[in-house]
């Protein structure tokens, strides 16, 4: 988690190790428009210390799960405006594919699991929480038994 | 559904306690009047389950009765009694020694009747099993019970442990605690008389994003008697109005995600957490 901008360079330094046939990254961005209205800026909002948890243990769940060397992901908080990095993820694999479905999978998590909100700014001066679009209900922490959330906070994947 | 009847269990031989239970007094005057009285506005007829030999006691005796008609020992005799008297009713049953019941754990049984489930109970605080004797039992489960004291087994909690029986959360702490002995009789007194040192348990919450704005505070320690983090959700949600429903989000307790069962204590830090819109 990072209340400021990072280098990404430095962050993918981390990545470049001597066994990693390459890497694969995604960037997220703050877009000037969500469900037709313009967007001046974003504000993230995280509960810090259980983002950091739960983000590395995603991390950790891609290690295990997929061939790969490395993975990191960052995720900002505080104030961003378009065109701004909001999150990050970068893998490094011996091989290409691995390293595109594990960068998958760590984005995919984070969006379901990490507790960070989003508060939208537009250009007409209104600012509003962003509603959660992939889940209508969502299943009770007793239902997933805690640490194991295979799927989610949501119960399905939205991409 | 079904009618409801209101069945107070006060059959009992109080044998550890060594002096009727039925006749103990907590709450200014005898705990089976208080039951009693805690269950008529609740129900369309109310009943005390008695046996034949207590009928015309003193205490009993003022009250609208079922005398046990069915000659087997323990609380199953005063459940199918009333069965067999009304069999096309649901009976809320209560035990008459369960002096530190508040009306809300009693009355969210009736709310959270489905028409489905067979009965209607709380998972026990102590062992996580349902509490038969705080509970609506669905004239289903009666015909059950019958069947299962034919051969032999007469526990009331057997039968809605291998019934399709709709288990709660605890809505209160220690509101089911029955009181045995005289040492549980002390420490139900003292608890009543000391509400903040007994049911009641001091948590942090922390807010975060619509919860912050609409709570208009980051942080909070508040004094509460709920039992777990759904109710407690409840009544933030009472006074804050905040627009989740609780099956919408997720409760971290000490810094980590908790499931919903877990039982809150004492200077714990409880954050709820909105459905997450992150990347």
């Amino acid at each position: 988690m990072a209340s400021a901008p990072v280098d990404l360079n430095m962050l993918r330094e981390d990545l470049h190790l001597a066994e990693a046939g390459g890497f694969c990254t995604f960037e997220g961005w703050v877009r000037n428009r969500n469900e037709g209205r313009p967007v001046d800026g974003l504000e993230y909002e995280s509960y810090e210390a259980l983002a950091q948890l739960e983000g590395e243990r995603i991390v950790a769940e891609a290690l295990e799960r997929f061939e790969i060397s490395q993975a990191v992901a960052m995720h900002r908080t505080g104030s961003l405006k378009v065109g701004d990095v909001a999150v990050w993820i970068g893998v490094s694999a011996p091989h290409r594919d691995a390293a595109f479905r594990a960068c998958r999978y760590i984005i995919d998590e984070i969006k379901h699991r990490v507790p960070v909100w989003k508060k939208e700014h537009y250009l007409d001066g209104d600012a509003e929480w962003v509603a959660c679009h992939h889940c209508q209900t969502a299943p009770r922490a007793s239902e997933s038994g805690g640490h194991d959330h295979d799927h989610g906070h949501c119960g399905h994947h939205h991409h | 559904m079904m009618p409801l009847y209101g069945l107070v269990l006060a059959g009992g031989v109080s044998r550890r306690m060594g002096t009727d239970k039925a006749a103990l007094d907590y709450h200014g005057l005898p705990q089976l009047q208080a039951a009693f009285d805690e269950m008529v506005p609740l129900v369309e007829k109310c009943f005390v389950s008695v046996r034949p030999d207590q009928a015309a006691e003193p205490l009993r005796a003022g009250f609208p009765q079922i005398v046990d008609a069915v000659e087997i020992d323990g609380p199953a005799a005063g459940l199918l009694s009333a069965h067999r008297a009304f069999p096309g009713v649901a009976w809320l049953v209560l035990a008459c020694d369960l002096p530190l019941l508040d009306r809300g754990t009693l009355k969210n049984l009736i709310v959270e009747r489905d028409g489905q489930s067979v009965a209607v109970a709380y998972r026990s605080e102590h062992d996580g099993l349902p509490e038969p004797l705080c509970a609506i039992w669905e004239p289903e489960a009666l015909d059950r019970l019958a069947h299962q004291v034919e051969t032999g087994r007469l526990c009331p909690r057997s039968l809605l442990i291998n019934s399709p029986t709709k288990l709660l959360e605890p809505h209160v702490r220690g509101a089911l605690d029955n009181i045995n002995t005289p040492q549980d009789r002390e420490d139900a007194v003292r608890r009543l008389d000391d509400q903040t040192g007994g049911t009641m348990i001091s948590v942090r919450l922390e807010y975060f994003a619509q919860l912050r704005e609409l709570a208009g505070m980051r942080e909070q320690v508040i004094e509460t008697e709920s039992a777990t983090a759904g109710p407690l959700y409840e009544e933030l949600r009472r006074t804050y109005a905040f627009p989740f429903e609780a099956s919408r989000l997720r409760v971290a307790i000490n810094g980590d995600f908790a499931p919903w069962t877990q039982a809150l204590k004492d200077g714990d830090h409880i954050v709820f957490i909105p459905p997450v819109t992150g990347g």
